[in-house]
């Protein structure tokens, strides 16, 4: 057959934020979706495919959502730089902009720069089940007339409206390619002097790439204002973008006169109510703290059951398999290395999906721009913006999304110091941490007859974490010599009862991504860490055995207490132990022993890695007791030199709070070092926060002990 | 009356006369804050800024200091 006969049609979903453009995707694609994740863990470019007419395939991009074509975010960038290389493999045979009825007229904005790229475009009218309420009208045939296209009338709440896209998009050979108004009418001059100098490039790319700082492949910014009349400031391309945006809106404005009718008596909605309270100085901020304490209270308190289940489940597992198997080192590296590693993630996955599913609640319910509207006056204090609210609440699941959610912040300065601060707030690696740190030193019982003291002690841990991002922004604020203009634009849009298949599939791939990029660090830390646990260099490690029981003292030990001595002389002198010892001077004024040691340095790749590797130094180390859990496992160990518990208050307490400030976390300096662009600010992160927890901790331990 | 967009009362409505483009995000004037159209004010924030404001059928929340470049003119008994 012939080689252009397309099977699979790409297709590129535009659109504003909030207009409903991610459930048109999910509509579109079912469950058959990939999400690209950065090396971390996290979403930038999510692909699905989706089934259409007559047997053909479409592929599905959900492209970030952006306001227009002038780009102002990295995420905007996305949009620009794949809509401007036509070699781009992922460039699009069909872009479909998604529009909300209820936004019409700024939600076209996008759409007719859109259309100034002459791509075949479908224009999507979503939310049209409200237009009735709302007492909108639409000609559409007067519409499609005016803006050059075909539209779909969808709703993707009632899921209607989806098969008109999918025929639009089949036959998207049929649909127009040609602007639907003039833009380089603001200045004719300069466009007629752009187009003959550059004749076989489209203008309105040509006039793209001379505002933005974006890369488009072969076609340079250099290379235009080598010639250069086409030069202008900074300031002249802005009054120019200025008259572009009149222009633009001259001509939707005039377009929805006649293509749009609305009956004002019934556009009185609910939003203005819900505001009042929400938004209210007192009320407002109750409410926020209310839902705060409820997001908590899950974490702790409703994951722990199947988390406990989990734990436990895993211990069985590892107990059955070194015994049902044969033994050997096959098994032990199953039952000591891998299984444990893996409970170690398993674990985390209720408390993660409990937290992005109140973010995403939160966001999708439109609530999150009410906060962002409440807290700006009160973050601007530490050099923050409003908008570093959301990322501190979303920091609370894991550090990474959050500092990319960092990016909608316009100003540069805010936008840093919230990156830097962010990592401070507990997210779900540092949990299981807490969780049995605290279990093992703060004993369970109620104060005051309602709090659970165990509770309590965690809800201080988040306090300290916000406290610390707080406290450090501050001190940026003052540090950091930073010149950059005060923007802060924030839509509030309308209130919107969340969709359950959108929060319900935004947590399954959150916790999945999650999962498998933190899962893999810890699977092969745990196996590296098996395996340096269980060999060493020399005689003192293959002679264990020997040289412990020709010891004088251990002649007249019992055989059970014998092997205990045993294995406990040979994970001294495995690498581990090498390792672990050689680290020991510069940890034990804070109360740690080597064991701690190797947990900690170990946990520099990622914090959770903490709980499996005690876990895995413990199992090697015990000879006996397989059914004891890892919680066990850690109150049971004795300091041999004081006979005392490794894991009493003091100790617990500076390891509590050497986790709550340590930089721990390989993937978040990666991410800091993508989007600042820059290694000067991830090792600022690197070394502040874990020279501060190491004299925090350092404080503590002495003052505790 | 000839004033700025920061001096808006909670529910009074004025017409965008001029604004200050260095000051204004391009974003903000992409939303329709542009001279000409209608703006009205409908939240303020619990410590007096930002402000939430409804221009051109959008629905967005500015700081104070974005206010001052926006000039306007009030509509009268709009309140």
């Amino acid at each position: 057959m012939a080689a252009h006969n397309i099977l699979n049609i790409k297709i590129a979903l535009i659109g504003n934020p909030n207009t409903g453009k991610t459930s048109v995707f999910n509509h579109l694609t079912g469950l058959n979706q990939q999400v690209g994740n950065y090396p971390g863990i996290t979403v930038e470019r999510k692909t699905g495919s989706c089934k259409l007419p007559n047997g053909t395939k479409g592929t599905v991009m959900d492209l970030p959502g952006t306001y227009s074509l002038n780009a102002s975010s990295m995420d905007e960038n996305v949009v620009i730089e794949l809509l401007l290389n036509k070699n781009d493999k992922d460039y699009p045979d069909v872009a479909v902009v998604v529009t909300d009825v209820e936004n019409l007229k700024r939600n076209l904005l996008l759409f007719t720069q859109i259309k100034d790229l002459e791509l075949p475009t479908i224009l999507v009218i979503n939310m049209s089940d409200r237009m009735e309420k709302k007492g909108i009208a639409l000609d559409i045939p007067y519409l499609e007339k005016l803006l050059k296209t075909r539209i779909a009338l969808v709703s993707s709440r009632k899921g209607t409206g989806i098969d008109t896209i999918k025929e639009l998009i089949v036959n998207y050979g049929a649909l127009p390619t040609e602007p639907c108004l003039n833009a380089s009418g603001i200045d004719n001059e300069y466009f007629n002097g752009l187009r003959n100098a550059f004749p076989n490039q489209l203008l309105y790319k040509l006039w793209l790439v001379i505002t933005q700082d974006v890369n488009f492949g072969q076609l340079e910014r250099k290379e235009i204002e080598r010639n250069s009349s086409f030069a202008k400031s900074k300031a002249e391309l802005k009054r120019m973008q200025q008259k572009e945006t009149i222009k633009r809106y001259q001509f939707i404005n005039d377009v929805l006169k006649t293509g749009q009718t609305i009956d004002n008596a019934k556009a009185n909605d609910i939003r203005a109510k819900l505001d009042r309270v929400l938004t209210h100085k007192v009320f407002g901020y109750v409410i926020f703290l209310g839902i705060l304490m409820l997001i908590f209270q899950s974490i702790f308190s409703w994951s722990s059951i199947p988390m406990d289940f989990i734990d436990e489940s895993f211990a069985a597992l590892a107990s059955y398999t070194d015994t049902h198997l044969p033994p050997g080192k096959l098994t032990d590296l199953i039952s000591q290395g891998i299984i444990p590693g893996i409970g170690g993630v398993v674990i985390f996955i209720p408390q993660i999906a409990f937290l992005f599913l109140f973010i995403s609640i939160l966001e999708e319910s439109g609530y999150m721009s009410r906060v962002v509207f409440l807290m700006d006056k009160i973050m601007k204090r530490f050099g923050l913006s409003g908008k570093s609210v959301v990322p501190l609440i979303s920091g609370t699941a894991c550090a990474i999304p959050a500092i990319m959610s960092a990016r909608n912040i316009e100003n540069w300065r805010e936008r840093l110091i919230t990156i830097l601060v962010t990592p401070f707030t507990t997210c779900s690696a540092r949990l299981p941490v807490y969780t049995i740190l605290i279990s093992l030193i703060i004993p369970e019982k109620m104060v005051l007859g309602i709090f659970n003291l165990q509770g309590l002690t965690l809800m201080l841990l988040y306090l300290l974490g916000f406290g610390g991002a707080l406290l450090s922004a501050w001190i940026l604020n003052k540090i950091l010599k930073l010149k950059h203009k005060s923007f802060f634009v924030a839509e509030m849009p309308n209130y919107k009862l969340p969709l359950f298949k959108n929060v319900g599939l935004n947590v399954l791939e959150k916790t999945k991504a999650f999962v498998a990029g933190a899962g893999k660090i810890i699977l092969a830390l745990s196996v590296i860490i098996w395996f340096l646990g269980s060999h060493g260099p020399g005689e003192a490690f293959s002679n264990a055995t020997k040289i412990v029981s020709h010891q004088p003292e251990n002649k007249t030990l019992p055989e059970n207490e014998l092997n205990d001595k045993i294995t406990a002389y040979q994970l001294e002198n495995s690498y581990i132990g090498i390792m672990g010892k050689s680290i020991e001077p510069v940890i034990r004024p804070l109360g740690y022993d080597w064991k701690i040691g190797v947990a900690i340095v170990s946990s520099f790749a990622a914090r959770e890695v903490f709980v499996g590797t005690l876990a895995t130094i413990y199992n090697i180390g015990s000879s006996g007791e397989d059914e004891a859990t890892i919680k066990q496992r850690m109150d049971n160990e004795v300091d041999p030199i004081t006979g005392k518990k490794i894991f009493n208050f003091a100790t617990g307490a500076s390891l509590l709070l050497f986790y709550a400030f340590a930089m721990q976390c390989i993937s978040t300096l990666a991410i800091t070092k993508k989007e600042t662009n820059s290694w000067k600010w991830p090792m600022i992160q690197l070394i502040g926060m874990s020279g501060f927890a190491y004299v925090v901790s350092l404080i503590t331990y002495q003052f505790l002990k | 009356m000839k004033t700025t967009l920061a001096a808006l009362k909670k529910g009074q409505k004025a017409i965008i006369t001029d604004l200050n483009i260095d000051a204004v995000p391009l974003k903000l004037l992409e939303m329709g804050c542009l001279p000409g159209n209608t703006v009205e004010l409908l939240q303020v924030a619990p410590m007096g800024d930002p402000i939430y404001i409804n221009v051109n059928e959008s629905h967005v929340a500015i700081r104070l200091e974005t206010a001052r470049e926006i000039d306007v003119e009030f509509i009268p008994n709009s309140l």
